[in-house]
């Protein structure tokens, strides 16, 4: 029979020595449970504490509780879906109109020498500036109406959807692209069939910036010459210190974030699904 | 289809990679190319390939190509380069898609190669789901579909381990048995080179030109048990690489 290592350990079966000391582990944070909604819920219920005891004066900060009251009313009176309406046709129109444009454009950067040469540029000296300081200029060009307003969004989203997508081109492999080439497909085979899904992480991550723009930008662009709209409510609230109204059209609008990031989430696990 | 390879010489800038590289690669048979590392093997097979254009020189199809050939010179990639977004079936569908075939004769072809490589199975597996030797089983069912004149594979092993390579190295040679196909093989493993080459040819360090051509006559399928035939030969190509490797690791990249 053949000895084998174990048997041969000149240490011995027995436990001698120093057990060497574990020093690996962390640095991977995991989701633990329902620890994000129990946050909230705590803090909503300090809140909602600190006024009913009088720490919080409710001209300063007001309850919770009158927060869901007045977004309850607004419910009641229905006023609710004629701001949600008017916010998020803007939102969807700007927004959808700012990454069609901005795909295109950030596209032929990625693939022309020309168009990158003449328009990466004029991207960098535009995007930093802030829309909303051109919105009194919109309102000149497109109207008071619902025209500036969606102008603001579109300007708004276009950059950032420009860069993100110009930059998912660049990050294509190349090798996939001169594999297609090599197999002769065309041109447009290429684009279509390479380029574009190579590029759709970085575009969709691109939508999140764009899509928090969007929002900042709408509820800015509604502050100024809206009847309805979320951003008009909030306005109007301020102006008469109701700031019950005030929070309850805060909420809506983090709701409005909220359903909004919930929509990209799906639609980055529907088209990416062949990553892991 | 043949092709011959007539004064080639390539440049980068003012780099010279190939010098006056003449070969013959014949129908129906497997040349491997080595060299040491950077000597321009992977080159001359773009260029072999039309993925470069040479800076002097010809390189021409002799001969038409088999029928139903959709693109007659077809890489295989040591890094497979499959679309991760497309499934096995999709990565082989693609290169068929722009030749206007039929649905039906788009999925007989799809079904065949599938066999071919043994890979039936994995049709709807995604790339991530792939080991490296089945990606690169999907890889060479894709260039199967196109029926190519002369496959180029550049180190189409080397990014696999050795019993995942020994693997591979056995279904090129069934393959080839099954139905002769016309290759250039590029490699910097001898034992692939023998085992596979009909013939060797060793390139210099840059700039590259060629050392010498050794043809092997033994068939394929039977060198698998000729370890000590090969011997000789392969202790041969190894005397010639081995001053080109030990030269070329001596030199600075940018030198």
């Amino acid at each position: 029979m053949p000895e084998t290592l174990a048997g041969r350990n000149p240490a011995g079966p027995a436990a001698a020595g120093r057990p060497v000391v574990f020093r690996g582990g962390g640095f991977a944070p995991r989701p633990v449970g329902p620890l994000g909604p129990l946050v909230f819920i705590v803090v909503i219920g300090l809140w909602e504490l600190g006024s009913r005891i009088g720490w919080i004066a409710p001209l300063i900060l007001p309850a919770p509780s009158e927060a869901f009251a007045a977004l309850a009313y607004l419910v009641e009176t229905g006023e609710i879906w004629r701001h949600l309406e008017a916010s998020v046709s803007r939102l969807v129109i700007g927004w959808s109109a700012g990454m069609v444009l901005g795909v295109a454009v950030g596209f032929s950067i990625g693939l022309f020498s020309i168009a990158r040469s003449g328009l990466v540029p004029v991207v960098a000296a535009l995007f930093p500036i802030p829309k909303i300081a051109l919105l009194p200029l919109f309102i000149v060009w497109f109207g008071i109406g619902e025209g500036s307003k969606i102008a603001t969004i579109l300007f708004g989203t276009f950059f950032p959807t420009v860069i993100a997508t110009y930059g998912g081109v660049d990050n294509v492999d190349r090798n996939l692209i001169r594999m297609g080439q090599s197999f002769g497909l065309s041109w447009l085979s290429i684009v279509r069939k390479i380029v574009l899904p190579g590029a759709l992480p970085a575009i969709l991550s691109g939508t999140r910036i764009s899509a928090s723009i969007a929002i900042i930008l709408l509820v800015a662009a509604e502050m100024i010459g809206a009847e309805y709209g979320v951003g008009a409510y909030v306005l109007l609230a301020g102006n008469l210190a109701a700031t019950d109204q005030l929070i309850a059209g805060v909420a809506m609008l983090s709701v409005l974030g909220l359903v909004v990031s919930w929509l990209i989430g799906r639609a980055e696990r529907y088209f990416l699904r062949w990553r892991s | 289809m043949d092709l011959h390879i007539v004064g080639l010489n390539h440049r980068y800038d003012d780099m010279p990679v190939l010098d006056g590289i003449d070969l013959r690669i014949e129908s129906g048979r497997i040349v491997c190319l080595i060299g040491p590392s950077g000597c321009g093997k992977s080159t001359l097979l773009r260029l072999i390939g039309g993925l470069e254009q040479p800076t002097d020189g010809a390189i021409r199809q002799v001969g038409a190509p088999p029928d139903g050939c959709l693109n007659p010179l077809t890489y295989i990639f040591q890094d497979f380069a499959l679309l991760p977004w497309r499934t096995a079936r999709g990565n082989i569908s693609l290169v068929l898609e722009d030749h206007g075939l039929s649905e039906r004769e788009t999925a007989r072809i799809v079904d065949d190669v599938l066999a071919r490589t043994d890979l039936s199975d994995f049709g709807d597996a995604f790339p991530r789901q792939l080991s490296g030797g089945m990606k690169q089983r999907v890889a060479i069912a894709r260039a199967l579909a196109v029926n190519p004149a002369v496959f180029l594979m550049d180190e189409p092993l080397s990014a696999l381990d050795s019993q995942t390579r020994a693997l591979l190295m056995d279904d090129l040679i069934g393959l080839w048995t099954r139905e002769p196909f016309t290759a250039v093989y590029v490699t910097h493993n001898l034992q692939e080179a023998v085992r596979l080459g009909h013939k060797i040819v060793v390139l210099s360090r840059r700039p590259g030109r060629i050392r010498d051509q050794v043809a092997i006559n033994l068939p394929l399928e039977d060198r698998t048990d000729a370890v000590a035939e090969l011997a000789p030969t392969q202790r041969y190509l190894w005397e010639l690489l081995r001053e080109e490797a030990q030269a070329a690791d001596r030199e600075l990249a940018d030198a």
